[in-house]
């Protein structure tokens, strides 16, 4: 049980962040699709940061500099997404694909370059992340998510910003009606959930093994966020309940063979991989009728046209 | 100095578009604590004059004076500055926020980042009781009424202190009960010493709470006059005008047989929760030309989207040429004998970056004239195409591979007619069919629609335009709020008469 | 003056310059990276390669070349159907998964005759690309977030079955992958007595490239001379209108994701069933990567199914060229670094595109356009343009 707890609490960790990062994103009336892509590129700064700096560095700097460099990173890439939706007023869609795409290869590439040989497995020391307690093993991303979660309430529900954020989601003429700079405040959400993306994906990709293989990029995880914050409506404290819910989905995959009622079904981890989809799928078909979408998410806003 | 009897003045202010003038020499004089209401039909001019106001559009000649001192306004945002509020005919509210952070969006109140709504609510309350205005702040706009919503409007701009509150056709969305508590609202604004420009064309509301009434008619300045000192018959000649801009010769038939038998027809809305189609009845027979007249957004255009099958009435039978087609399909519609010519030509009438002989058989790709095995018949279709272009004098670029997009609006509108017409319909539904156009086209689809007619079609016209309705039309329906609420025959009624019914001033 | 105006306006002309830009941005970029990687290296081991793509090993490399273009081309035209509807086929990638298991299955288990599996290919894609197709027309789901889903049910469903524990009947436990494709089941080298597998001196170049072409002019056929293709375009372009004219919006949404679909599991047919790869199960966390460059095709052709031919061949060119650059410097990703760039380029390149048709086209639409603003005024100024853009979803 404690052996699931584990899983659970990383997977969910991670759901929540990115699925945090889209909700702000989507708020300010951009679809991220590339959430997939930030989290490669967060996850893959942060290992190379982390591999860099000084092998005797107090482990607690380490943790800082390299969880930073990940967020950074993140923001960096979102710009990418930010610029082609917001200020060329591109298919959003097609930018987060193509950014999606691309960090994959630039992942490849990089670590393959660091490694100087044609594997793109990058291998790190996790130990400074872990902690104990009790017999559960914790990572420090659980208690930067959950203080990430909180900043998110407060920051939507309780700020000038978050109002104006989600006013531009909504209403993005209503907004411009009242002086509220609709392009500003969407850049804001952008690079906040490449923040939160950029974060999310080193939490992926550190806590879980001591080598990533950046082949596989983050596994999809980034597109299940997207499926937490649609089942989440869009509100960061049913975003954190879905995450959890997908997360003991996901972790079955993980501790299948040590339940023993669980392996007598004979279902493989593939099965048990996939099984986040499927209820993603299920969940959406029966919660599209009712989707508390921002409503001109996706739409470009054109000043001229108001 | 002293101070100038005027808070707004809008004075000899023309803005033209090329090939029209849409403000011609118009001047707008709004006193402190008044009520003016602004007068015109559909295109008169007074959207345009208002988007001058909020620095929308800039005039080419003309200034505007606050408080007698001339001021610029470039955009809204200057017009915020200078006290001037706006309620928009499509309101500008955030539908999931609650009322009262709508009303505080963009003018917060705060400590370090940090909403601080309690100040904000008291504000609210205060100046909802003052002006009676009930709302509850803690709503949210999609859970409340269209009246609660306008209410929010109001207070949105009473909450950034705004001296001059305009009202861009309030009324429109509101049920009776609404509408006397709106007056009653405006008349306490105006009390308090608010100054209201109501922009509308419904006279007796007119009537009931201006001061004073600017008239436009066809981008230019009519007259100003006192309520008190006019009637609705004076304002109504004032808005339509006496002069017949052109005729179209027509002679008198007798109607045959019934076509079109439409039975208590009712359509829900989009736009709030009231019918915008309320147990309509209505009938064309062969040979005439009935006309749907009215202002725009009284049902006009659910009707017809029930009618044609775009969209389902809520109740209703509608029969054409004996067949009841209150279920069918578009398709089936259009196999049993109906033509329709859409309001919106670039939503719904053509697919803009298909080329002209493509939408020349937009209805009719599917007949074994234009397909053989699913392939279709590029000859047949060019020289179809050829052929109305030629019949219907289509003017375009390249002739049928002309871009649809790359014409011009009088052209894309020729060829829809071209298109319609020629299916050889039983029943033509023409909506605004002149919308927009100049005046030799809007000449031309009148000559189309009288020449069906005499062929013993029905045609059912849906129009906006006064002249259109007393120079085309057999026999017409005035539509008001989803309902009919006359029947008259153009030869022995008047246009200000007419003009009383569309404005809901008289009913039958 | 006018005739030359207007062909050079044409929409064709213009898109191609777009294209055009965008590969070279992309290329671009890849030779920065490339120099950033391996300084004056960067030409010499790198982009030339790149940029002679398979000629630069000649025979094998043109083999290469086209066995890699016959699944991109089907991609391609997976994702360029669908955007003709006006749908985003992301799923392309999950479909080809679909529709390689299918081939697989049929040619690996039954041995059955290669056209039997590449039927099965195709139907596997289609019942794939049909799915999203449902959800969208009855539920009103967005088509791109449920092909993603699918895409990796789709993955994780054919590997579980074709792994099965480790002794799946299609799974080669030795090398970690299906068996070879053998015998009937193999698409064959010789053409009219031509064997372009001897004559490239690459062993599963097979008729599939030419099979692709035939597909690509089909469907152009299909969407430029036939009534299916005139509804499909005119659901595409303007929704409104197509309802208006009695056009059955929904079948048509689910036609065209299953016509996708198909093309797709059509492309991962001619790909496996050449013997060009074998399928890796245990490689369960990447969907195969034809199905994203198919986007990458689909964009650069502005969704032009002969346009996809080339497209395709010009991804496949620089993927191959990338696989031979010095791997111990550049490593082949490099080509893909350049196909992103190229999608990112293409997601604003209708900015691009009205540039050009302005530059070109001088005066003449912009009278257009002015002459129709009053009738804009005509509406409150500050009219509902968010609704309206709404609904036209």
């Amino acid at each position: 049980m404690l052996l699931m707890l584990k899983y659970a609490l990383m997977s969910a960790t991670v759901l929540m962040l990115v699925a945090l990062g889209g909700c702000f994103s989507e708020h300010s009336g951009v679809i991220n699709l590339a959430l997939e892509g930030i989290m490669v590129i967060g996850g893959l700064m942060g290992i190379l940061i982390l591999n860099l700096l000084p092998p005797d560095m107090l482990p607690v700097w380490k943790v800082v500099l390299s969880i930073a460099a990940a967020a950074v990173s993140g923001i960096v890439y979102s710009a990418l997404l930010a610029f082609s939706a917001i200020n060329l007023k591109a298919d959003q869609t097609i930018g987060g694909t193509a950014l999606n795409l691309l960090s994959t290869a630039i992942a490849m590439v990089v670590a393959k370059r660091f490694n100087g040989s044609q594997s793109a497995k990058l291998s790190y020391d996790n130990t400074p992340f872990m902690f104990q307690i009790g017999g559960l093993t914790v990572n420090v991303f659980l208690f930067i998510s959950i203080a990430l979660l909180i900043a998110s309430i407060i920051v939507l529900y309780k700020t000038r910003f978050g109002l104006r954020l989600q006013a531009c989601g909504e209403h993005p003429q209503a907004a411009d009606s009242v002086g509220i700079n609709v392009y500003k405040m969407r850049w804001s959400g952008v690079l906040i959930s490449g923040f939160l993306a950029g974060i999310g994906g080193f939490a992926y990709i550190v806590p879980a093994v001591q080598v990533w293989n950046f082949e596989v990029g983050v596994a999809g995880m980034g597109f299940l966020s997207l499926a937490v914050m649609i089942f989440g409506q869009w509100k960061p404290g049913r975003i954190a309940l879905a995450a959890i819910f997908f997360a003991i989905f996901k972790s079955l995959a993980n501790i299948y063979d040590s339940i023993s009622w669980l392996n007598a079904l004979h279902l493989t981890k593939e099965l048990y991989n996939m099984m986040p989809f499927a209820a993603s799928m299920i969940i959406l078909a029966f919660t599209s009728k009712r989707s508390r979408a921002p409503k001109a998410e996706g739409i470009p806003y054109d000043k001229g046209q108001r | 100095m002293a101070e100038s009897e005027y808070v707004i003045e809008m004075l000899h202010i023309t803005k033209e578009f090329p090939g029209i003038k849409a403000n011609d020499d118009i001047t707008l004089q709004l006193r402190r604590g008044e009520i003016h209401a602004l007068l015109g039909e559909n295109g008169a001019g007074k959207s345009t004059l208002m988007s001058v106001l909020f620095g929308l559009y800039q005039p080419e000649q003309g200034v505007i004076k606050k408080n007698g001192e001339v001021v610029k306004i470039n955009d809204p945002n200057d017009a915020n500055d200078l006290n001037i509020g706006m309620v928009h005919q499509h309101f500008k509210l955030v539908e999931c926020f609650t009322v009262l952070d709508n009303i505080i969006l963009g003018v917060e109140p705060c400590h370090a980042g940090f909403l601080q709504k309690k100040q904000a609510r008291e504000k609210v309350i205060a100046l909802s009781e003052k002006y009676g205005l009930r709302v509850d702040p803690d709503a949210r706009v999609e859970d409340i009424s269209v009246g609660m919503q306008q209410r929010t409007e109001i207070l949105k701009m009473l909450y950034r202190d705004n001296e001059i509150l305009i009202f861009d056709e309030p009324t429109a969305v509101l049920t009776p009960q609404e509408i006397d508590e709106l007056m009653q609202i405006m008349k306490n604004l105006a009390a308090e010493g608010k100054s209201i420009l109501f922009i509308s064309h419904k006279l007796a509301e007119i009537m009931a709470v201006a001061d004073r009434c600017t008239v436009l008619r066809k981008g230019k300045y009519i007259g100003t006059v006192n309520t008190n000192e006019t009637t609705m018959e004076e304002l109504s000649a004032m808005m339509v005008g006496r002069q017949v801009s052109f005729k179209v010769d027509k002679e008198d038939r007798a109607p045959g047989e019934v076509v079109l038998d439409v039975q208590h027809l009712t359509v829900p809305s989009k736009l709030h929760k009231n019918n915008a189609v309320k147990d309509v009845s209505l009938q064309v027979r062969r040979g005439e030309i009935v006309c749907l007249a009215g202002i725009e957004g009284n049902g006009q255009t659910e009707f017809v989207y029930a009618l044609t099958g775009l969209e389902r009435q809520s109740a209703g039978t509608i029969t054409l040429c004996g067949n009841d087609i209150s279920k069918a399909s578009i398709r089936q519609r259009s196999k049993d004998g109906m033509s329709h010519i859409p309001e919106d030509r670039h939503k719904h009438g053509l697919v803009l970056d298909f080329t002209l002989e493509q939408n020349m058989v937009l209805q009719r790709y599917w007949q074994p004239q234009f397909q053989k095995g699913g392939f279709i018949k590029f000859d047949a279709v060019r020289e179809y195409s050829d052929k109305l272009i030629e019949q219907y004098d289509v003017r375009s670029g390249q002739g049928s591979v002309t871009v649809a997009r790359s014409m011009s609006g009088g052209n894309q509108q020729k060829a829809i007619v071209a298109r319609e017409i020629d299916k050889e319909p039983e029943l033509l539904v023409a909506v605004q069919p002149t919308r927009g156009l100049d005046v030799g086209a809007i000449e031309y689809i009148h000559k189309q629609l009288v020449a069906q007619r005499d062929e013993n079609k029905a045609v059912l016209l849906v129009s906006l335009e006064l002249d259109e309705v007393m120079n085309v039309s057999d026999r017409i329906l005035v539509m008001y709020d989803g309902e009919i609420v006359g029947e008259f025959d153009p030869r022995q009624v008047t246009v200000e008469e007419l003009g009383l019914y569309m404005a809901g001033a008289k009913r039958m | 003056m006018k005739k030359k105006q207007s062909l050079l306006a044409s929409d064709g002309f213009v898109s191609l310059l777009s294209s055009i830009i965008c590969i070279l941005i992309g290329l671009v970029v890849g030779f920065v990276v490339l120099l950033l990687l391996g300084g004056e290296k960067a030409y010499s081991d790198g982009f030339k390669q790149i940029l002679l793509g398979g000629f630069y090993m000649m025979p094998s490399g043109i083999g290469k070349e086209i066995v890699t273009a016959a699944p991109l081309i089907m991609c391609g035209l997976s994702v360029a159907f669908a955007f003709k509807t006006g749908l985003f086929n992301i799923g392309a990638a999950g479909q080809y998964t679909l529709g390689a298991f299918g081939g697989l299955i049929f040619a690996i288990l039954l041995h059955a005759p290669w056209y039997v599996c590449l039927l099965m290919a195709t139907v596997f894609g289609a019942v794939w690309g049909a799915l999203p197709g449902i959800f969208k027309a009855f539920l009103n789901v967005n088509e791109v977030i449920t092909s993603i889903m699918f895409n990796w049910i789709g993955l994780y469903g054919c590997n579980t079955i074709m792994y099965g524990r480790g002794s799946g009947a299609m799974y080669n436990a030795k090398q970690s992958k299906t068996f070879p494709v053998t015998g009937d089941s193999l698409i064959p080298s010789k053409i009219f007595g031509w064997d372009m597998a001897e004559t490239f001196s690459y062993k599963s170049c097979t008729i599939a490239i030419f099979l692709a072409i035939i597909v690509a002019v089909i469907l152009y056929i299909v969407l430029n001379k036939t009534t299916f293709g005139y509804e499909l375009k005119a659901c595409g372009n303007n929704r409104n209108a197509a309802k208006y004219a009695g056009i059955n919006e929904r079948r048509n949404v689910i036609l065209s994701m299953v016509i996708a679909g198909a093309l797709a599991g059509f492309g991962a047919g001619l790909y496996y069933l050449s013997g060009a790869a074998q399928w890796i199960p245990g490689d369960s966390t990447a969907l195969p990567s034809e199905g994203f460059d198919g986007i990458s095709v689909a964009l650069l052709a502005s969704s032009n199914p002969i346009g996809a031919i080339f497209s395709a061949l010009f991804i496949s060119h620089i993927t191959t060229g990338g696989g031979f650059m010095n791997a111990s410097m550049f490593p082949p990703e490099i080509a893909d670094i350049i196909s992103g760039i190229i999608i990112y380029l293409c997601a604003f390149s209708l900015l691009f595109r009205s540039m050009f048709r302005n530059l070109l086209s001088g005066s003449r639409k912009d009278k257009v356009r002015k002459k129709q603003t009053p009738q804009v005024t005509d509406t409150p100024a500050n009219g509902p343009a968010a609704a309206d853009g709404k609904e036209s979803e």
